[in-house]
């Protein structure tokens, strides 16, 4: 084992490589499952290892081949990538026993071992981008994890899902081109593409080239903000949600934006921050409005789509303005709520796409009207529907009250008494459309196509459940969120110029 | 042994012993019987348990018990002080009586969903129980709002249009105000003292002037919107649709008494009576909850529905437990909190008096109520006596609680708050007295028959569980009129004498 050991980070990211190339020769779809499964339940091993490292023993640095950077390719490991990969492996381990009946039901029999070969890809990718040092090895990840998930959500039952997936490869290349730019911009100034070499030679390229690094900033962020479906460029989520299979609307959900939230921070805090005086930029201020638009709007949104589905897509456009709010507040209770909400709201929003996917399932719709009396048939499913509901309102006792202090916390730490209304305001709005979907679920008399169904089986219950007991776990027990979240945010502002 | 009977480990089963009925009452929905024997067991046993606390209240000892802290000033903990030990006292006794008067109205009116009625009914007692007995702002607010979510169900039980929209407006007002205006002012509270505990005195002197205490307390006073303070009161009437004991316990004990009594704690705890006083706050709100209590009484003196007018009588009642607090005298407070006990007997009274109309006759009009006292005298005595406590009049228990406010509002001569009180008693007087007059004094109609045209029975009561109820209440408020003794040392012991 001790030899394993020291080669953890390589590892995060060959396993689910090998475990791809495996599914891809699989001749049916429960031995691609089996193969993702423990390829699923190796990762958290690997994750959990790594980020108890990072917490006790600070920041690993790894070099791939034994290459010394900053001419090798270095895997550089502190606390928040560490609790990013936490994050994305413990979800994917989560809800991969969900995924067997659920593709089975939802995807053609032959595509079957595609769908778990592209799955292991996209983590592949994933788990890449989180752990590498090295900007441009971030961008091969991400499009690793891109190309994946477009066959990830083309492979969804309705054939809007091609037309979705299309409109994600159009969009997503832009971002993954406009970010490569970026990169290529700060190339060109600092001569090195390694994150911690960038940090320190970008000072210097700002003294000579400021145009350069202020248009490399601007391309970088909106590349990054594609991706991670920054209000006003969200346009390709609602549909990608809505069309993909269930599983891997949760999965999505979960890990692929926050991955690219990760990103975002990585080279706002670590790389740009540390260089240059950044809140002499009206960078923050714009972040700021753009969350503000998201919580708003995106919200509004919500309250007015009749499709599940798209409703709550609609909700993780406004979610993940809560967290880049937190990132634009850049003061350490801001962030810690920003970054405690990347898992928070992962984790409820997992919940909440599982439960879609357990009603599909059972024969359902995810149209609202079909909904009505699901909770009376499928109490259990609905129950954690409820829950994770509850949580993305913000109620108190669920994870999603902790996110909301922390950045209300933040917010008047910055000196504005009245954002602090607005982030209140926002789960106002957020009360409507949950609150819609409750009311139906729960106290309208069942639909007769539903009459025969019952919970899903415990293979689909369950990780269903558990993400919504993580949501309340979390809503008190917060040593373990914002232990870490705090940890990171502390080194991120730390390391500001 | 030992250590389940410790005080601390009681509060928390006080909270448990509800929740555990809430579990095990699905267990039994197919056997109506032993589903309601899960609630009375319950009920007791919560019972026995408050009153072995109120032992040791009453020996002086001030039990707590800190279960996690949340975040850093912000602990999941339980204290029992004076008050909430009354407020435990009052909801969980007449929990007990007021199962029995719910089979009996449940059953009588062949209500469906019965099991969910009494699932959401315990739960519902247990964040009251929770709310009571709250060491600090912060579970408060987290019972708070589970009572409001618990209790939502049961205002739209019986589903159809009414119910639905009655529902959306309990849910989105009170989940509003609480989110818009309680969560800030416990966020402003906590930034500006550091802490959100209960303390005596208060944690506010000295850390804000007049103006930012001025704006904390309206925040308070509007965003705790189960006080029901108009033009924030909609919600109560809006509530009515509910079944009859969700009406009498709920809106009429639990929910609104947990508005006023958060309001009490925050005035005396939080900000502390002295500080209020030197800072000038008593006029405003003298002003605003007098207006509520005359203009609800003069809205009440107009319903013709039973149901709604006991509501608005409400909403006048509980404004007098926060012109007690805006008298500013310590016994005007004693009084506030006699009144929050009494009125709670009185009201339930009147409440299980209309069901039992509705339940025997049909009724539910004022106007149509003309010599229901001879067919149903049990039913009407209680009501008369129950009104006599709206009134104040001895012998019933109402009588202290405006005994008190009175006494205070001379000793501070605030002729507002006596000339509020003066006429508020006609106007009680005037919208009571009628119904009993009605009832007693006038000729029954001739015809037997419905307005669909059906003959219905015209003689008898109703069923004996709902006859026994209400009788048990309505002895209890004399009762409380002879033997004062418990109600009036913890209210002393809540001031510090």
């Amino acid at each position: 084992m001790s030899a394993v050991w020291p080669h953890l980070p390589a590892l995060q990211v060959v396993v689910p490589l090998l475990g791809a190339v495996l599914a891809a020769f699989a001749r049916s779809g429960r031995t691609a499952f089996v193969i993702a499964l423990l390829v699923s339940w190796l990762m958290p091993v690997f994750a959990v290892a790594i980020l108890r490292q990072t917490l006790t023993a600070g920041a690993i640095s790894y070099h791939l081949g034994g290459w010394e950077p900053p001419w090798g390719i270095e895997y550089r490991v502190d606390v928040l990538n560490a609790y990013v990969i936490a994050l994305v492996s413990i979800v994917g381990a989560a809800i991969m026993p969900f995924a067997r009946r659920s593709i089975a039901f939802e995807i053609e029999g032959w595509r079957e071992p595609w769908f778990y070969c592209m799955y292991l890809l996209c983590l592949t990718g994933l788990l890449g981008i989180a752990i590498t040092g090295d900007a441009f090895n971030a961008f091969v990840f991400l499009e690793i994890s891109s190309l994946s998930t477009y066959v990830l959500i083309a492979l969804g039952a309705n054939r809007r899902a091609l037309l979705a997936a299309f409109q994600y490869l159009i969009v997503g290349t832009i971002g993954a081109t406009f970010y490569v730019i970026g990169i290529g911009l700060v190339y060109l100034v600092t001569g090195t593409l390694n994150v911690v070499d960038m940090a320190a030679r970008l000072g210097q390229a700002w003294l000579s080239q400021p145009q350069t690094v202020i248009a490399a900033l601007a391309f970088i962020t909106v590349g990054v903000s594609l991706k991670l479906a920054l209000f006003p460029l969200h346009s390709w989520l609602p549909n990608a949600y809505a069309y993909a299979p269930s599983w891997v609307t949760a999965f999505l959900a979960a890990t692929a934006t926050k991955v690219a939230i990760y990103l975002l921070v990585r080279f706002y805090f670590s790389v740009f921050g540390a260089a240059i005086e950044i809140g002499a930029l009206p960078i923050a201020d714009i972040i700021v409005v753009l969350s503000l638009a998201a919580m708003f709007i995106a919200s509004a949104i919500a309250t007015f789509e009749s499709d599940l589905k798209r409703m709550l897509a609609y909700s993780s456009v406004a979610q993940i303005g809560y967290i880049t709010l937190g990132i634009g507040l850049a003061n350490q209770a801001g962030l810690t709520g920003g970054l405690v909400h990347i898992v928070n709201h992962a984790l409820m929003k997992a919940a909440l796409f599982l439960s879609v996917g357990a009603i599909l399932y059972r024969g359902g719709g995810v149209r609202l009207e079909q909904l009505a009396g699901v909770g009376r048939k499928m109490p259990l499913t609905m129950a954690a529907f409820t829950i994770a509901g509850l949580g993305l309102i913000g109620v108190p006792g669920t994870s999603g009250f902790i996110s909301k202090w922390y950045l209300a916390v933040g917010a008047i730490d910055g000196g504005s008494w009245f954002l602090v209304l607005l982030i209140l305001g926002s789960s106002l709005i957020s009360i409507v459309y949950v609150g819609r979907v409750l009311e139906i679920a729960w106290l309208r008399e069942p639909a007769p196509e539903i009459a025969q169904a019952g919970d899903p089986p415990l293979s689909m219950l369950l990780p269903t459940l558990a993400l919504a007991a993580a949501t309340i776990y979390f809503g008190f027990d917060t040593e373990l969120t914002v232990g870490i979240a705090g940890e990171a945010a502390k080194s991120l502002l730390g390391g500001l110029r | 042994m030992n250590a389940l009977t410790s005080p601390e480990s009681l509060i928390v089963l006080a909270v448990l012993v509800p929740l555990t009925g809430a579990l095990l009452i699905p267990l039994f929905r197919a056997r109506p019987n032993l589903r309601e024997a899960v609630t009375l067991i319950a009920a007791v046993v919560l019972f026995l348990v408050v009153l072995k606390l109120l032992n040791t209240e009453l020996g002086g000892a001030r039990p707590e018990v800190k279960l996690i802290e949340v975040a850093p000033g912000l602990d999941l903990a339980f204290r029992v002080e004076p008050l909430g030990m009354l407020f435990a006292l009052v909801a969980s006794s007449l929990w007990i009586v007021n199962s029995v008067y719910s089979i009996g109205y449940m059953r009588g009116n062949n209500e469906p969903r019965q099991t969910g009625f009494y699932i959401c009914f315990a739960v519902a007692l247990a964040s009251t129980i929770g709310l009571a007995f709250a060491k600090n702002l912060f579970t408060l607010f987290l019972f708070y709002e589970a009572l409001t979510l618990s209790t939502y169900p049961l205002v739209a039980h019986r589903r159809d249009a009414d119910a639905l929209r009655g529902g959306r407006i309990y849910l989105l007002l009170l989940l509003g105000t609480s989110l818009l205006l309680f969560l800030p002012a416990i966020i402003a509270t906590w930034f500006l003292a550091g802490t959100l505990d209960f303390t005596p005195g208060g944690i506010l002197a000295g850390k804000a002037g007049a103006p930012m205490i001025g704006f904390l307390l309206a925040l308070y006073i509007f965003g705790i919107g189960k006080a029901a303070v108009m033009p924030l009161h909609f919600w109560l009437p809006a509530a009515m649709v509910a079944p009859t004991p969700v009406s009498a316990l709920l809106h009429a004990v639990a929910v609104v008494k947990a508005g006023v009594f958060t309001i009490l704690k925050v005035a005396t705890l939080i900000f502390g009576i002295e500080t209020l006083s030197e800072l000038g706050q008593s006029t405003w709100l003298t002003a605003v909850a007098g207006a509520t209590i005359v203009v609800a009484s003069v809205v009440a003196l107009r319903q013709d529905n039973l149901k709604r007018r006991l509501a608005y009588s409400t909403v006048s009642q509980l404004s007098y437990v926060i012109l007690g607090v805006a008298i500013l005298a310590p016994i005007s407070v004693v009084g506030a909190a006699m009144h929050l006990a009494a009125h709670a007997f009185s009201k339930i009274t009147l409440f299980f008096a209309a069901g039992s109309i509705y339940t025997a006759a049909h009724l539910s009009e004022v106007s149509r109520l003309d010599g229901i006292g001879r067919r149903m005298p049990w039913t009407m005595t209680a009501f008369a006596i129950g009104a006599l406590g709206m009134i104040g009049l001895p012998p019933t228990a109402g009588f202290f609680g405006k005994w008190f406010m009175l006494t205070g509002a001379m000793e501070t001569a605030n002729w507002l708050a006596v000339g509020v009180m003066a006429i508020s008693t006609l106007l009680n007087a005037g919208y009571f007295l009628p119904i009993v007059y009605r009832a007693f004094f006038c000729e029954p109609p001739a015809i037997g028959h419905s307005h669909d045209g059906n003959p219905r029975e015209t003689q008898g009561e109703a069923p004996w569980p709902i006859v026994a109820a209400l009788t048990v209440t309505a002895t209890a408020s004399v009762a409380l009129f002879i033997f004062p003794e418990i109600a009036f040392t913890l209210s002393k012991m809540m001031i510090g004498r």
